[in-house]
Order: C-alpha cells, then sequence, then structure tokens
C-alpha cells in the first residue's frame, strides 16, 4: 500500500512542477506542502510497520526494473524530508514568490529526492540522487547565489557531475559481476578489502560535497534555502548510511567507519568555528547547519566501527544519536533560517554590524528564536542535547573496540567535539545577541514590525515540535528502531531507555530531559517566589552606568555603533585556539605566506611551556603504544 | 525513590545553600589571612547580599526583559547543577539524573545566560563581559569531557554518584589515571568559579539581579567544591542503608572534606597569581592534554589488564 502511495505523490510532484512552469504559484506551494505532510505520514506509517515489501513499478529499463518500497532506514529519511520541505513550501506561501523558472524546480527537486529515498534498489537510488542534485543546482542559479562569485557556480555544477559519477562507479563497484541492483542483492554479497577502500574513497567525497555545497552557497536566507539547505544535507547522509553501513557495512574491519568519525569531528568543528568568524547571517547558519551535519557524520562513523568490533548495542547507540540528531537539526535550523529570513526582510540588512535591538519591535520572533538558538547551541533541556549527549556516551564506551590507535582516536573526537560545541554555543549567542539585543545600530532597524502571522505560526510550530523532541527523545528513538536495525544490526530496544529517559547501557548513566525541564522550572519558581518575597522593589531605568558609556550625538540618535560590541569582536575570546588554516572554509585569506608555520615561542612563556607539555605527551604515548604493543 | 532519598535530597540542597553563604566568606577571610591582613567577617558576602536585596534594581534605558529574566535563569541551572551533585549520601533522589555531561551542559546554559545579560544593554563592557564569559567555558569544555571520559573508562558510567560509589567500594590504592585527572578537574573548577579571573560577571546588574550573580557566583564554587570532593574523595559517603548514626557521621565527613578543600583552594589561590585571559586559554589546553594522558593510561592498563 505504501509503495504505491508513494508513486502516487511522486506523479502528483510532477504534476506540480508542470503547473509551476505554467506560473501557478499558489497552486505549487500548497502542493508541495501537501506533498511534504504526504511524506511525514508515510514515513512514519512505514516505520511503525517497521519497513514495507518492495514492489516492481510495471516501467524502467530491462536491467534494472524501478522497485519501490521506502525500508526503515528510507522511511526515516523521508520523514526528514517531509519535515524539511513543509516549512519551505509555507515560507515559500507567505513569501508569495511567482517566478515560474524557481517554481518549477521546488517539486522537480522534492521529487528527485523523493524517488532516491523511496528506492528499493541502487538504479533507482542513483536516478534519484542526480535528478535532486542538479536540481538542487538549477535552484541555487534561479536564486542568484553565484551573481557575485560565477566561478563558484561552475564549480558546483563541477561537483555535481563529479559525484554523480563517482556514486555511479561505487554503485557498480558494489553489484560486481552479479548485476543484482536491488538492495537486497547487493546486502547478500558485501564488497572485499580493496574493493571496498575504492567505495569508501569514491562515497564520501561524493556524499560530502553534495552535503555541504548548498550550505557553502552564498544564498540570502529565504524559502529556497530552507528547502535546499534542509532537504540535500540530509540526502548526502542518506547516501552515506545506506550504501556505507548498510550496504557495505557487514563483515568490515574496524578501520571502514575511521574517515567518517574522524571527518565528522573535524566538519563540526570547522562548522561551528565558521559560524563563530562569518557576519552574515545565512553563512554564519550555514557554519551551524556543517557543524550539526558533522556531529551527525560522526556517530554514522563511530556505529560503522563498533558494529566492525562486534559491539552492537554500543554501534545502536551511535547510530541511535545520528538518527535522532537529524529531525532535531532539521526543526531547530528551519526556525533559525525563517528567523533570519524574517530579520532580513524586517530590518533590511542582513550583517550582525547592522542589527541590533530587535527584541524591541520583533519580541516573539525573538523569544521563539532564542529557543531555537539555545536548541542549535546543544544546551540541556533542549533539542539539540539528547543526541549530543548519546554520541558522547558512545564515543566515552568506545574504547572497549579494541586497539590503542582507536582508543586514541576516540579520546581526539571527544577534544575535538568539546570544542566544538563550545564554540558553537558561542557563535549562537553572539548571532543571538548581536541580532536582537543592545542598541540598534542602524535607524533602518526600528523600522522592522513584528512577523506576519503566517510564518509567526509557522514559527511557533517548529517551536513547539522542537521542544517537544527535546523533551521526550525515547518515543522517537523507540520509532527508529528498523533503520537501526539495518545501520547495524540491532535494533537499540531497551538498552537504549524508555519513554521518558535515554540511557547510555543498563549500568551507565541516563538522560532525563522531562525530569531536569520540571526540575529547572520548580527551581526558577522558587527563585522568582523567593526574590519577589525578599525584594518586592520595581525597577527603574535609566542611562547606562558603565565605563566609556556616552550619550548619543545629535546626528546618531541611537547612539554611535562604535560604542557597542561588533561581530569581529564578540569573536575574539576564541581567537587563540582558532586555527587560521588557509584551506578551512571561512578561513581569511591574509596576504603573504600562510600564518599556519609554528614560530618558536620566546623563553619562560606559557606558550612554550604548553608546547613542550604536548610534545613530552606525544612522546609518552608513543613510548607506551610501543611497551603497550610488545605486552 | 524513597523517602530517604527525598529526604537526604532535602537536605543536600539546603546545605548546598547554607555552604553558597559560608564558604566564600571562609575563602576570602583565609585569603586575607595568608596576606597578614585582618579580613572581613564571615558573613560579609551573606551581609552584601541582603543590602543589594534592600536597593531597588537600575537597567539601562533600553535594557530589554532578557536583563530581568537572564539572573534567574541563570541562577535556577546552577541551582539544578548543585542538585545534582554528589552529597553526603549516595542514592539522592535526584542521583538518577545526575550526569557529567549534564552537569556540563547545565553550567554552560547558566554561562550563556550571564553573556546574554551582559550584552542586554549594548555597552563596550558588557560586550567584552559577554565574550569572557562564553570563551572561560568554551575552553573548559574539552578538558571537562575528557575528564569524564576518563571516570566513564575507569567505571563505566558518567554519573557522578555512581562514580563515586565504585571508587568507594574499589581497592584503596593508589591510582595514576586518577592523579592525572585531578588536576585537570582542578584547573575547569578554578576557570569555571571564576577564581582566577577579575571583574564583575555582568556589568549593568544592580538591585536584587546583581545579588543573584553573585549568589549563583558562590554557588558554583560550592558545587565544583562538592564534585570534586564526591568524585576523588568519597571516603565516608553513606550508602542508602545506613542508619541514623551512618547519616551522621557520613554529614560530619562531608562538612569536613568541603572545609578541607576550600583551605587548599585558598592556599592555591593565595599561590596563583590571578590570570591574564589569554593565559587562562593556554591553562585549559594544558588541563585537556593532562587529562589526554589520564585516558590513554587508562587505555594503556585495560588492554595490559
Amino acid at each position: 500500500m505504501i509503495p504505491w502511495m508513494l508513486s502516487g505523490l511522486l506523479a502528483f510532484l510532477a504534476l506540480l512542477a508542470a503547473l509551476g512552469a505554467a506560473g501557478r504559484a499558489r497552486a505549487v506551494q500548497g502542493g508541495v506542502a501537501l506533498a511534504s505532510a504526504g511524506f511525514v505520514l508515510l514515513g512514519l506509517a512505514a516505520l511503525w510497520q517497521g519497513g514495507t515489501v518492495p514492489v516492481l513499478l510495471p516501467f524502467g529499463p530491462p536491467w534494472a526494473p524501478l522497485s519501490r518500497g521506502p525500508d526503515g532506514l528510507s522511511a526515516w529519511f523521508l520523514m526528514l524530508l517531509g519535515l524539511a520541505g513543509l516549512p519551505a513550501a509555507l515560507a515559500g506561501w507567505a513569501a508569495a514568490d511567482q517566478a515560474p523558472r524557481r517554481l518549477m524546480l521546488w517539486p522537480l527537486l522534492l521529487a528527485g529526492l523523493a524517488l532516491a529515498l523511496s528506492a528499493a534498489d541502487a538504479f533507482g537510488l542513483l536516478l534519484g540522487f542526480a535528478l535532486a542534485a542538479l536540481t538542487a543546482h538549477a535552484l541555487l542559479s534561479a536564486e542568484g547565489a553565484w551573481v557575485t562569485n560565477p566561478r563558484l557556480g561552475r564549480l558546483d555544477l563541477l561537483a555535481t557531475l563529479l559525484s554523480v559519477t563517482a556514486l555511479a562507479v561505487a554503485v557498480g563497484l558494489l553489484t560486481g559481476l552479479s548485476g543484482d541492483l536491488s538492495f537486497a542483492g547487493l546486502r547478500a554479497a558485501p564488497p572485499e578489502a580493496g574493493q571496498a577502500a575504492a567505495i569508501l574513497l569514491l562515497v564520501l567525497p561524493a556524499a560530502a560535497a553534495r552535503a555541504a555545497l548548498p550550505l557553502l552557497a552564498p544564498l540570502p536566507p529565504g524559502p529556497a534555502l530552507l528547502l535546499v539547505g534542509g532537504a540535500m544535507p540530509p540526502m548526502a547522509i542518506y547516501l552515506l548510511a545506506r550504501l556505507l553501513l548498510d550496504l557495505g557495512g557487514p563483515a568490515q574491519p574496524l578501520w571502514w567507519g575511521t574517515p567518517l568519525l574522524a571527518g565528522g569531528a573535524l566538519l563540526a568543528l570547522a562548522g561551528a568555528l565558521r559560524a563563530l568568524r562569518q557576519a552574515e547571517l545565512s553563512p554564519l547558519l550555514g557554519g551551524v547547519a556543517l557543524a550539526h551535519l558533522g556531529l551527525v557524520g560522526a556517530g554514522l562513523g563511530l556505529a560503522a566501527a563498533l558494529r566492525a568490533a562486534d559491539l552492537a548495542p554500543l554501534a545502536a547507540m551511535a547510530a541511535g544519536a545520528a538518527l535522532l540528531h537529524l529531525p532535531a537539526q532539521a526543526l531547530f535550523l528551519a526556525l533559525l533560517w525563517l528567523s533570519a529570513g524574517e530579520v532580513a526582510l524586517g530590518a533590511g540588512a542582513r550583517h550582525l554590524d547592522r542589527l541590533g535591538g530587535l527584541i524591541h519591535v520583533m519580541p516573539i520572533l525573538a523569544w521563539v528564536s532564542l529557543a531555537g538558538a539555545a536548541a542549535a547551541a546543544l544546551l540541556p533541556p533542549f533539542a539539540g542535547f539528547a543526541g549530543g549527549w548519546l554520541l558522547l556516551q558512545a564515543l566515552f564506551s568506545a574504547w572497549r573496540a579494541g586497539p590503542l590507535g582507536f582508543q586514541l582516536l576516540t579520546a581526539g573526537a571527544v577534544a575535538l567535539l568539546g570544542l566544538a560545541m563550545a564554540s558553537l554555543a558561542a557563535a549562537l549567542l553572539r548571532f543571538w545577541g548581536l541580532c536582537f539585543l543592545g542598541r540598534p545600530r542602524a535607524p533602518r532597524t526600528l523600522g522592522a514590525a513584528e512577523v506576519a502571522p503566517l510564518p509567526r505560526a509557522l514559527l511557533l510550530a517548529l517551536l513547539l515540535l522542537s521542544t517537544l523532541l527535546g523533551l521526550l527523545p525515547g518515543p522517537l528513538l523507540r520509532l527508529a528502531e528498523p533503520a537501526l536495525l539495518l545501520l547495524t544490526g540491532h535494533g537499540g530496544g531497551p538498552e537504549l531507555g524508555g519513554l521518558i529517559s535515554t540511557s547510555a547501557g543498563p549500568l551507565a548513566a541516563d538522560y532525563a530531559p522531562l525530569g531536569l525541564g520540571l526540575l529547572l522550572a520548580l527551581l526558577l519558581a522558587l527563585a522568582a517566589g523567593a526574590m519577589r518575597h525578599a525584594s518586592p522593589h520595581p525597577s527603574v531605568s535609566a542611562p547606562p552606568w558603565d565605563d566609556g558609556f556616552m550619550a548619543p550625538p545629535p546626528h546618531l540618535p541611537f547612539g554611535d555603533p562604535a560604542t557597542q560590541p561588533d561581530a569581529a569582536g564578540l569573536a575574539t575570546p576564541m581567537r587563540p585556539l582558532l586555527p587560521r588554516w588557509p584551506g578551512l572554509p571561512g578561513a581569511v585569506r591574509l596576504p603573504g605566506r600562510p600564518r599556519w608555520r609554528l614560530r618558536p615561542a620566546r623563553r619562560g612563556t606559557a606558550r612554550r611551556a604548553l608546547r613542550f607539555s604536548l610534545g613530552a605527551v606525544v612522546m609518552v604515548l608513543l613510548l607506551l603504544a610501543w611497551l603497550g604493543g610488545g605486552a | 525513590m524513597t523517602f530517604a532519598g527525598i529526604l537526604a535530597q532535602v537536605l543536600h540542597l539546603a546545605l548546598m545553600l547554607l555552604a553558597a553563604v559560608l564558604l566564600p566568606g571562609l575563602l576570602r577571610l583565609l585569603r586575607a589571612r595568608l596576606q597578614g591582613r585582618h579580613g572581613p567577617s564571615l558573613w560579609q558576602p551573606a551581609r552584601d547580599w541582603l543590602r543589594l536585596l534592600r536597593k531597588q534594581p537600575v537597567l539601562a534605558d533600553h535594557a530589554s526583559p532578557v536583563s530581568s529574566a537572564a539572573p534567574y535563569l541563570g541562577f535556577a541551572a546552577v541551582l539544578a547543577a548543585a542538585a545534582l551533585v554528589p552529597g553526603f549520601m549516595h542514592g539522592m533522589a535526584l542521583a538518577p539524573m545526575s550526569d557529567l555531561v549534564v552537569l556540563a551542559g547545565l553550567l554552560l546554559l547558566a554561562r550563556a545566560a550571564e553573556a546574554l545579560a551582559s550584552l542586554d544593554a549594548g555597552t563596550a563592557a558588557g560586550g567584552r563581559a559577554a565574550a569572557r564569559a562564553m570563551g572561560q567555558d568554551g575552553f573548559a569544555l574539552p578538558a571537562l569531557l575528557l575528564a569524564t571520559m576518563g571516570f566513564a573508562v575507569l567505571t563505566g558510567t558518567t554519573a557522578p554518584d555512581a562514580i563515586g560509589a565504585t571508587l568507594q567500594e574499589a581497592a584503596l590504592g593508589p591510582r595514576l589515571a586518577l592523579a592525572l585527572l585531578l588536576p585537570a578537574l582542578l584547573a575547569v573548577a578554578l576557570a569555571g568559579t571564576g577564581q582566577l579571573s577579575s571583574g564583575s560577571p555582568v556589568p549593568e546588574a544592580s538591585g536584587r539581579h546583581l545579588a543573584l550573580w553573585e549568589m549563583q557566583r558562590a554557588l558554583r564554587l560550592v558545587l565544583w567544591v562538592a564534585l570534586l570532593a564526591g568524585l576523588f574523595v568519597p571516603f565516608g559517603t553513606a550508602f542508602p542503608d545506613a542508619g541514623p548514626g551512618g547519616w551522621l557521621m557520613a554529614l560530619l565527613f562531608w562538612c569536613a572534606k568541603l572545609l578541607l578543600l576550600t583551605v587548599v583552594l585558598a592556599l592555591a589561590e593565595a599561590n596563583l597569581a590571578r590570570l591574564r585571559e589569554r593565559r587562562m586559554a593556554e591553562l585549559m589546553g594544558a588541563a585537556a592534554l593532562v587529562a589526554l594522558l589520564g585516558v590513554a593510561w587508562l587505555f594503556l592498563s585495560a588492554g595490559v589488564a
């Protein structure tokens, strides 16, 4: 039943593309919203059933009959596709975009993604991915993402073509000589050593390019960014999960997951640092999205490695962290992108140094986006924390998998993730604080008005869903069981906790967000009540009492912006550790030779002592590894 | 959740609040005596808070509701964290919810509230304070997570109460890993309590808001001292089946440990100069390295054994 309904939705989307070409904007946006809602419902239904039996469609090439039928893994990602498409379509409805060349691409992109996600054979997956990747490039071009830098557009097209080609070759390698392209057939014959390495080398960069490029594209915040940024990266994650973990995963050695684990942790740090460095709204949020993508990637890599070491419950924990984090990040990123769009629309500026004080004119938007920023900053009772907590717990237990090299890699990943989480929190605080707090930095800011009713309702709905997910991650984790079974061979089950708490194992620690939220609310109420009793005086307002504060000069009625903290200044405390490698996304291009060469430190400084102790630690570790290997 | 557990939890929270009144005063007094001064009375911080509570809070002209809401959020987050740290008894009512990563998250939440309140007035000093606040906890996070990993490898869990119980029941003996994790966590604690940096947390706060920030800072100090005591010197902590005599002994032990650690802290503080912010980052880097070394040592000993 579900496969046929999915095929019906695909046909509906093709019809919508035709309508879009005719310029029927409302019909297209409403239809896309309906189709997205349908994807969410069908995905949930398929997960509830624990997957569906694939059906063969009556058309397709003779050597690869097209088959539909989402199993647990694709059902999870179908749900995510709907979660990304629904807010994008509703935001598009509110923005009332009328241009036909952009409108017809929306249903096409969704159809390509759904085609890839609902396929039960590698050919359908490849076909859908190619359609989606090319449409995404076309949509970015139509939105004018490359206007300032045409070279970037050509690079994006080249990367799209290369990633499709690489995936085709990887699928060919997976198939081998048997010619059976169905997932069941591929799963039965996993690749061997050299072939497996080649597949890893092909799939990893292809998926990474497809995931990262839409987020690096200089696109203004708006409905198109919500669609492309929200739907394309999960597709790339799906490719990784399907090709590397599900189809290629069984019977792989321990190193199979390590590139993904290390790459994910590095991507998390690089994304967070990019977010900390950027001062424009959409590159900043792009960095945040990259960081969360890195967390998901690290979870999948860890799951692959732990599965190879026959630690299926731990692998289920790592994969569960990745799967749980995906819907959470879809929700809060949609919320943040939508708020950024509203800020840009209302205040007429996208640079942090031209915003400020918006909480006085847009209070609802301010509070809603504060909750979104807290979730994206991985703070406890909010949506992002559960996934991060599970990932950290899986990393803490991963030392059971074996050799010292892998154990040290997990310890390094923990340190990297700690730095990434701290930078992420600082970056989001800087984003929200500079947008909404302080005094206006430009007169135009005070002309902003509160958000229109439809986007406001959308924002509140996203906030509600994200809060619900943050407080009750347990049921969602249970729902992911069929997907976890495919990824790791273990469904998670009771080990990962019950309905109100998430657990890292029968003897390990629990995370109970609902209890924590209640405790916080109770203590907040107690503190407020006690303070009301102890200090009942109302507050008064006065000019700031501060060293260096100056009254606004007559030509600047809102005060001199130079007396306020600015975007570059707020990023400085993290500066000492910020690497300035030229290759890193968003790195400042410095004139002259690259600055990352180590200069000899002066005698007697803490830096020299630190460098010395770093060297000593490395030496001791090498010595211990050598001794441990000999014993 | 037994009756004894709930009773112990309430008693623990009350003791933490009482310690938050007393310990900062004790620390100040000890610092003065070590410098050869007479020093203020033990109750001086409490008197300051009462004085602040009698005053009217003054907000900046363009301050938003964030300025008046953030102090409560920050205080509630730290109070929740204080309720979750190990106390004089194992198996308190909230112990199943307790976890080192969650504690780190709650402290970061409180720090974020502090930074938001600093940014609200839109002054240069506020911006510097916000940046400093986020930087401090940011650099401490890798060291804290690595130390947590060390405990997870050593005891199989990250719940501080369970870690303390496991270490208490284990055979007494010198452990290199714990000796490496201790300085790392001590550095994190020094950074987290703000003992090594000067300046008030939120420049524009006044009245009860300032009192809340100051109380939060005092509570943070007690929290770290209690956490260090519960993790590294869990001896003397009562188990749930101990009778009233056991509870009394455990309470005495707990107070003695807190006092002893405060004296150690005062001695360390008197001998360490206040660090500049750049140096703080380097101290945290060194803490992370030491914790990494401890974790690596645990990997090796687990592999050999």
